[in-house]
């Protein structure tokens, strides 16, 4: 190629040559060598080093799933989510530190210092704010600060504030449920956060656009609940009066279906609202962030009509009348006499009416809730049989609502009742259950003897409300004979419609029920329970509820007070429910 | 390579001088002769080089400088610099050049010692350069053109005795000074060692003997050897995450393994131009040592290879120049640009694929450094001057 020749001006240069050329080859090869590692780190070990530096490189940010909606029977949504933004600087990427001080704590409402603090701080990402309503966070992206991120998150938002609070619960800051249906249900309706895979650069700030990969979020399942938004209103504003007029400490109504359990409302008065669990419902002294404020936020939290046992007083003569009858012991027929108390062993039990009410036969004595009268019955069934009825009436277990934290029953081992405890019993006193405990064993009693289990899910829905799948609950059925359960429906209405429950009664249908007057331990202290169980129509039992007050002022009786409670409740919803009035 | 043989000696006007040479045997016809295809491989280089070192620092220079073309500016700016050195120096007659060497020589030597004046100056931890009216400069690049033109006067003198190993030794001793001071003054071991290299390689050229050289050579490689393993505390966890990158990836390995990551996620038809993720503060100071990574990564094995190949090209025009220069200083200038050039471009590419221990050593035309590039082009200047010579018959 090269057509020169050189002129040979030194001999020495015939060397130089010779070693010039083996240099060069010597570079070529080493060249050649050079190359062959490059060839093997980039084919052979590409697969090994390519993986380490995704895994240097991606990072996982997530996507949160929303979470399901809770909706009532009637397809109302009463939790759902709100788009919330979380407020965030990236330190590296701010041009005008200054101006995002200002801006971000003017918007915000934070103090400038706080804001300045995270502003100035050198780190890859650094949350301001999270929980910043969507508003807020548009007007901030809307200034279009460099450095500054709005990212989009969801919030637990409950539309009716404080309905059935002590039911549904509420979330907790990473959308986790705290107490309630939502806790109970969180599987359900949590969903499964997705992911972004991004790149970043060596200081950790995302590269825009380069999105390597996505898990969309599957957002959570909705619960249709058996709340009935309006029946739960009703029944809040009834215990609301009430809670007013009696100063009482607090007012519980449970309506329910006894037929298949769902439960229509649960009521605790006061409520809480849901968006601000964590402010309570009254003034104190107590400061925010304290142990004495946090026993308080738990007590305003808890739900006395599963949390809470209470001694269910008169309200239980309903199973010692139906043990009594099951039994064989006493017929509706059966005559007694109350001479206004009973000689149990040494002890004297008085009957409410100490004048006594004199013959009797048993019906008589379920209306005027002869205490005398139950201990009879009650001694004749003697401890073991009772228990068994006790047993088969689900009130030595919980219920197994849907709900968490659920109380049991708290009662005398069987070979520790005596005549007095069993005569105690046999009224309802000297032992505790809870309240649904008892509307669930009274639900039994009215339907025919089916033990059902009382709840609020229904099943899973999509958002038009239709059902996708249904759950199923266990039912017991043999709890009480179908004769029992009529002779029971006969007395009960008997209570309401002559007898010591007629404040229940409700023009135009046929209503049954029992009052119960509980006194609180210690006794003496003249702190009561009064109380009241209705159930409607009472031929065939399409509702029945509880009330029950506490600790009223005043006039303390649940027939006096209670009934009424629920018969206004149900002359608004026996109408609403579609029942039809009784044939005159 | 088409250029090459249209330019530097066209078919038709060889085909003329052999005529020629047949007719008139004594009056051969002069024609200068120009190596317009190192010149092409040294533009192509440059632009390459300018383009890569875009690619690798537009990110971080934005980041810490607020302008993504920072590195890119200064180094046009050297480049620009250097070409016009390039031209002076290649039109100029390389033999006038002779007085440099010694000078040279001595400046070099007291510009390292002024590193540890105040006139010094740091940057990325090691204080290397000096900085004279806003101008800072690395006295090793300096260091390394004028000891290649004080051994090419040397050698080219002392030809007749070349053979004899005292005066080898001797000629060989003058590279001491200089690669001890660079090394001990300025902790630049890659330097010295380049210093040592041109030396070593200028004198074997040189000599007939084989045997002194293999000597030399084999306790060359021994001493760096038993310097790199006897070694404690810094020199031994080099070894030690040379040898396992990964075990040492928050150390010493972390560069090195950085480096392959990038060679490694390259594979053979690479991210494309501009698409490393490594250069994005990853690999440290990507745009100098590292850039050879970076080059793999975005262009995978293919532009990897396509630059070795490149480098190759001009070591093989080096070596026909030296081949064909007029007298033996022109031919021991080119020799030690090639030696230069050479030594500096394995070491690189060594180090960043982890086949020898990490030092830290720039590659050639495409690496950031100011000083580099002028004195690289003005080693390029010297040998287009040579190559300028060459006559035809």
């Amino acid at each position: 190629m090269f057509h020169s020749r050189l002129k040979g001006e030194y001999r020495s240069r015939i060397y130089n040559k010779k070693k010039l050329v083996l240099f060069f080859f010597v570079v070529v090869l080493v060249f050649l060598l050079l190359c062959v590692r490059v060839g093997y780190v980039m084919i052979f070990q590409s697969e090994h080093y390519t993986g380490m530096a995704k895994k240097l490189h991606e990072r996982e940010r997530q996507i949160k799933a929303a979470r399901g909606k809770l909706i009532d029977r009637n397809g109302v949504v009463i939790a759902s989510n709100e788009t919330v933004c979380t407020v965030s600087v990236i330190y590296s990427q701010m041009t005008d530190r200054e101006k995002v001080i200002k801006i971000l704590s003017e918007t915000l409402e934070l103090e400038e210092e706080t804001v300045r603090k995270k502003v100035e701080k050198f780190s890859s990402r650094e949350k301001i704010k999270s929980n910043v309503p969507k508003e807020t966070g548009d007007l901030i992206r809307s200034y279009d600060l460099a450095g500054v991120k709005v990212d989009e998150d969801y919030k637990r938002y409950y539309p009716f504030e404080s309905l059935a609070s002590k039911v549904l619960g509420f979330t907790g800051s990473d959308n986790q449920g705290i107490i309630g249906i939502e806790v109970e249900y969180e599987d359900y309706l949590k969903g499964v956060d997705g992911e972004i895979q991004t790149l970043t650069d060596a200081r950790g700030v995302e590269l825009d656009h380069v999105v390597e990969g996505r898990k969309e979020a599957i957002p959570g399942k909705n619960i249709m609940l058996s709340l009935d938004v309006n029946i739960q209103k009703y029944a809040e504003q009834a215990a609301q009066k009430v809670l007013e007029e009696k100063n009482a400490n607090y007012v519980s109504i449970i309506v329910m279906n006894p037929q298949n359990g769902e439960i229509y409302a649960m009521v605790s008065i006061p409520e809480f609202n849901l968006n601000s669990p964590y402010t309570l419902n009254y003034e104190t002294d107590e400061k925010k962030g304290t142990e004495e404020y946090q026993n308080l936020l738990n007590k305003m939290w808890r739900n006395p009509c599963i949390n809470d046992t209470y001694e269910p007083g008169s309200t239980f003569k309903i199973i010692t009348a139906t043990a009594g009858l099951e039994e064989g012991v006493v017929t509706l027929d059966s005559t007694f006499s109350c001479p206004g108390y009973r000689m149990v062993e040494d002890r004297r039990i008085k009957c409410h009416k100490t004048i006594g009410h004199g013959s009797e036969n048993f019906v008589e004595a379920t209306m005027n809730s002869c205490n005398p009268v139950f201990i009879d019955v009650g001694l004749r069934v003697g401890p073991e049989r009772y228990f068994y009825y006790l047993e088969k009436l689900g009130l030595l277990e919980k219920t197994g609502v849907d709900l968490p934290g659920e109380a049991g029953t708290i009662i005398h081992k069987l070979e520790n009742v005596g005549l007095v405890e069993m005569a105690t019993m046999s009224f309802g006193q000297s032992f505790q259950i809870t309240p649904l405990q008892l509307l669930r064993a009274a639900s039994a009693v009215i339907n025919g003897g089916t033990l059902i289990t009382p709840h609020f899910a229904i099943g899973v829905c999509d958002d038009e409300g239709n059902l996708t799948e249904t759950f199923e609950y266990e039912t017991k059925e043999g709890a009480v004979s179908a004769q029992t359960s009529e002779n029971m429906k006969y007395i009960l209405t008997q209570v309401v419609s002559a007898g010591g429950g007629k404040n229940g009664q409700v023009e135009g249908y046929n209503i049954g029920g029992k009052t119960a007057t509980s006194e609180k331990l210690p006794r003496g202290s003249g702190k009561y329970i009064g109380s009241y169980i209705g159930f409607a129509p009472a031929d065939d039992p399409q509702v029945i509820a509880i009330c029950m007050i506490d600790e009223p002022e005043g006039i303390y009786y649940g027939g006096t007070i209670a009934a009424p409670v629920i018969r206004s409740l149900y002359e608004n919803i026996l109408p609403y429910l579609n029942i039809k009035k009784a044939e005159q | 390579m088409s250029s090459r043989n249209h330019s530097a000696s066209p078919p038709v006007n060889s085909r003329q001088s052999i005529k020629s040479k047949n007719f008139v045997k004594k009056k051969p016809v002069k024609k200068s002769y120009f190596d317009y295809s190192l010149l092409f491989l040294i533009i192509f280089m440059l632009a390459f080089g300018l383009l890569m070192l875009y690619s690798t620092s537009s990110y971080n220079a934005a980041i810490e400088f607020g302008s993504s073309t920072y590195y890119l500016r200064k180094q046009l700016q050297a480049t620009i610099l250097g070409l016009i050195a390039m031209f002076i120096v290649a039109n100029m007659n390389y033999r006038k050049f002779v007085w440099t060497g010694v000078v040279g020589y001595i400046v070099s030597i007291i510009m390292i010692f002024l590193v540890l004046s105040p006139l010094g100056y740091e940057a990325n931890g090691a204080r290397r350069w000096i900085r004279i009216a806003g101008v800072s400069v690395q006295p090793a690049e300096v260091a390394k053109i004028s000891l290649i033109l004080l051994l090419a006067v040397i050698i080219s003198n002392n030809r007749q005795n070349i053979r004899k190993i005292s005066i080898t030794a001797k000629i060989f001793a003058l590279c001491i000074p200089m690669a001890g001071s660079i090394l001990i003054i300025t902790k630049n071991m890659s330097s010295a060692l380049i210093i040592v290299g041109i030396a070593f390689v200028m004198l074997f050229i040189a000599s007939p003997k084989y045997s002194h050289y293999i000597i030399l050579g084999i306790a060359g490689v021994s001493v760096i050897l038993v310097y790199l393993f006897t070694g404690s505390g810094f020199r031994s966890e080099r070894v030690a995450a040379w040898l396992d990158p990964e075990s040492y990836a928050q150390g010493k390995g972390y560069q090195t393994l950085q480096s392959l990551y990038a060679i490694g996620s390259g594979g053979l038809t690479g991210k494309g131009l501009g698409q490393s993720v490594q250069k994005l503060g990853y690999v440290p100071e990507a745009q100098n040592d590292m850039v050879f990574s970076i080059i793999c990564e975005e262009l995978g094995l293919f532009g990897g290879i396509a630059v070795i190949l490149l480098f190759l090209l001009m070591i093989w025009r080096f070596m026909i120049i030296a081949n064909n220069a007029e007298d033996l200083y022109g031919s021991m200038i080119v020799i030690g640009v090639m030696a230069h050039i050479s030594i500096q471009v394995i070491l690189n590419i060594a180090v960043v694929t982890n086949v020898i221990p990490n030092t830290g050593i720039t590659l050639p035309f495409i690496s950031y450094g100011g000083t580099s590039v002028v004195l690289l082009l003005a080693e390029m200047g010297l040998v287009l001057s040579v190559s300028k010579r060459i006559r035809l018959e």
